[in-house]
């Protein structure tokens, strides 16, 4: 593994994996995203009402309410103290995500994560420049912004313009002008921030990784010793950030990826040819070694087409 | 704090400050733009009208979580969420319009019973207690009924008729020697269900219209005292306003009292006309 291989993103996965494994997150991805999706469809289009609602707040069998916490959040900063349903929702839903980790509602669950991957996707194609990167803060700054405006105006403010809620809303109950909201997301990562707004602006990814600071399961770079720096992780993760300090940690340091930005995506997991990652919980501590021999720095640019 | 006035600060604290500002600054921006649409959410239209419960709309703003469940349990698809740019209600919130799908007011409030948080308020248990909003006779130049002829459909099709709705008879002006049957809605009993719109024969708008209680209604007028409304002293158990006298002409401005009894108020000078008198 000597010869330093130039194909594109993800292709040595590819070569070396099969198209299906190298892809097997992201498919499952998709498919849970359809899931999720085709769940609340059943009932408007086929009459089979096993789920009501939408994102927001749902009923399941008719027994199990699910709420989305940071909604329910900003209505209570607005000053009203919702209906115990409302509240057991946003339990479950919070419980579950502070255990799975919570950007998983990102990869797995968002409706707007599959237009903000397609437009990376495109990004990468086109080879374009990154563009304005917001500093890393700025979702946190975003989402303490909505609460202050919530609690100053007595309404739940972020629904106004919340892009995931309103595509979301849009194909189950129909679609107004929301397109708009999820074409300028779009158009947003295409040309004027590389992975703008799911990770640097979108306030809700914020709340759910803060929901999920502690939880269980995690990604772990436990064979980082085999990394042979091709670079296809940091291609494909939506938050680069997190990958680094623990692919290139030391022996002693944890190769778990602890930062709550990580979005448990495994699209790490996918790309990498001699199979660095995997999912694991945050306790194990399987010794991974760290890489020994030193390499020259890599310079080959992470924007070429995949 | 370091010994020398610090001449250049940190760079690393600088650039600390300058991203705190920036960030601040942005998120001020954002935020006011974001203030601007909520306030620009709540100027609800007049032909919006709330599900049945609803809080008032600056709490139901704060309240609805825009989850439709109010919507998939009305059996009669009176409700829809508002979409951006088409309806005028705040995007995602619940209303219906009464002249396309009025509510039938169920029994059981399914649409209350099914809303998780609150925003349509679960202390409504008998619908004929809800005021979505209050109907009225708004065109009373095209009202068959005000025009002299017998439609009655507003009147007929509503659930509290001659409660919510009475037909007021008076003398019709025009033939000389036929009556008026006027539509006339009770606040204290209309739902604002919206059904007497719906079936209001005319074609297009409406006669009568539910409008939200808001525009509907003008306050009264708390320091007006109202003669005729019984224990209604001016200052509770103290003062009480004078009783008129009886007898005709007691409402004479001129006269109280009238001129012809006997030993009546005489005013100490008179107008120069009678007929100009109170003029
Ligand atoms: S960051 Fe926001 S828009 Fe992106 S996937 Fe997460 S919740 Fe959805
Ligand atoms: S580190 Fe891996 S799992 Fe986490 S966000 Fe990046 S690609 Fe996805
Ligand atoms: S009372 Fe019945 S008809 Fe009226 S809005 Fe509620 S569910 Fe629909
Ligand atoms: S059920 Fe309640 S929270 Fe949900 S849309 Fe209707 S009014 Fe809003
Ligand atoms: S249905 Fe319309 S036209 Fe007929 S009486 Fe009522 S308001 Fe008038």
């Amino acid at each position: 593994m000597s010869v330093k291989t130039h194909l594109p993103v993800g292709h040595e996965a590819i070569r070396d994996k099969g198209l299906i494994r190298a892809h097997k997150y992201l498919i499952l991805r998709r498919l849970s995203q359809t899931f999720f999706l085709s769940l609340f469809l059943l009932g408007p289009w086929f009459g089979i009402w096993w789920v009501k609602g939408n994102l927001s707040g749902s009923l399941t069998f008719e027994v199990l309410p699910l709420t989305d916490p940071f909604i329910l959040l900003q209505g209570m900063v607005a000053g009203h103290w919702p209906e115990m349903t409302a509240l057991i929702g946003a339990l479950i839903v919070a419980a579950v995500y502070a255990l799975i980790g919570g950007r998983m509602y990102c990869s797995w669950v968002c409706p707007i994560n599959a237009v903000t991957d397609t437009a990376a996707w495109a990004h990468r194609r086109l080879d374009l420049p990154k563009g304005w990167q917001p500093k890393k803060n700025t979702r946190y700054f975003v989402m303490a912004m909505v609460l202050v405006v919530s609690a100053l105006s007595g309404a739940v403010a972020w629904e106004l313009v919340n892009p995931i809620s309103m595509l979301h809303r849009g194909l189950i109950f129909g679609v107004g002008f929301a397109w708009t909201f999820v074409v300028a997301v779009f158009l947003f990562d295409l040309f004027v921030a590389r992975r703008g707004w799911c990770s640097h602006i979108c306030p809700v990814g914020a709340f759910y990784g803060l929901l999920g600071n502690r939880s269980l399961l995690r990604v772990s770079a436990e064979k980082r010793a085999a990394c042979d720096d091709c670079m296809d992780c940091f291609a494909v993760c939506p938050e680069i950030h997190v990958i680094t300090p623990a692919l290139r940690g030391k022996d002693e340091d944890t190769p778990l990826i602890l930062s709550p930005d990580c979005t448990n995506c495994g699209r790490c997991i996918d790309v990498c040819s001699v199979d660095v990652f995997h999912f694991t919980n945050r306790f194990d501590d399987t010794p991974a070694p760290g890489r020994v021999r030193a390499r020259p720095k890599q310079t080959r640019k992470i924007g070429e087409a995949a | 704090m370091s010994a020398k006035p610090a001449q250049k600060m940190d760079p690393a604290r600088r650039r600390f400050l300058q991203d705190a500002a920036r960030g601040t600054a942005g998120c001020a921006v954002a935020g006011m733009g974001l203030m601007w649409m909520v306030q620009d959410a709540r100027a609800l239209p007049d032909r919006a009208i709330r599900p049945p419960g609803a809080l008032p709309e600056n709490d139901f703003l704060a309240s609805c979580i825009r989850c439709g469940l109010c919507v998939r349990d009305c059996p009669y698809d009176t409700l829809v969420l508002a979409e951006l740019g088409v309806d005028g209600a705040a995007t995602g919130t619940p209303f219906f319009t009464a002249r396309d799908i009025p509510c039938e007011m169920c029994d059981d409030i399914p649409c209350v019973a099914a809303c998780p948080t609150g925003a349509l308020d679960k202390g409504l248990t008998d619908i004929d207690d809800a005021r979505m909003g209050l109907a009225v006779l708004i065109d009373q130049e095209t009202c068959l009924n005000a025009l002299g002829l017998r439609c009655d459909v507003c009147y007929r099709v509503c659930p509290l008729i001659d409660e919510a709705i009475t037909l007021e008879r008076r003398h019709n002006e025009r033939s000389g020697h036929h009556a008026i049957f006027m539509p006339t809605v009770h606040s204290d009993k209309c739902t604002g269900c919206g059904k007497c719109e719906k079936s209001c024969v005319l074609p297009d708008e409406a006669a009568i219209k539910v409008l939200p209680i808001r525009v509907a209604r003008a306050p009264s007028a708390e320091h007006y005292k109202l003669g005729w409304e019984e224990n209604n002293p001016l200052v509770d158990e103290i003062i009480d306003l004078p009783d008129r006298l009886p007898g005709s002409g007691t409402d004479n401005l001129a006269a109280p009292g009238g001129f012809e009894a006997e030993g009546a108020f005489q005013p100490t000078f008179k107008l120069p006309t009678a007929e100009g008198a109170g003029q």
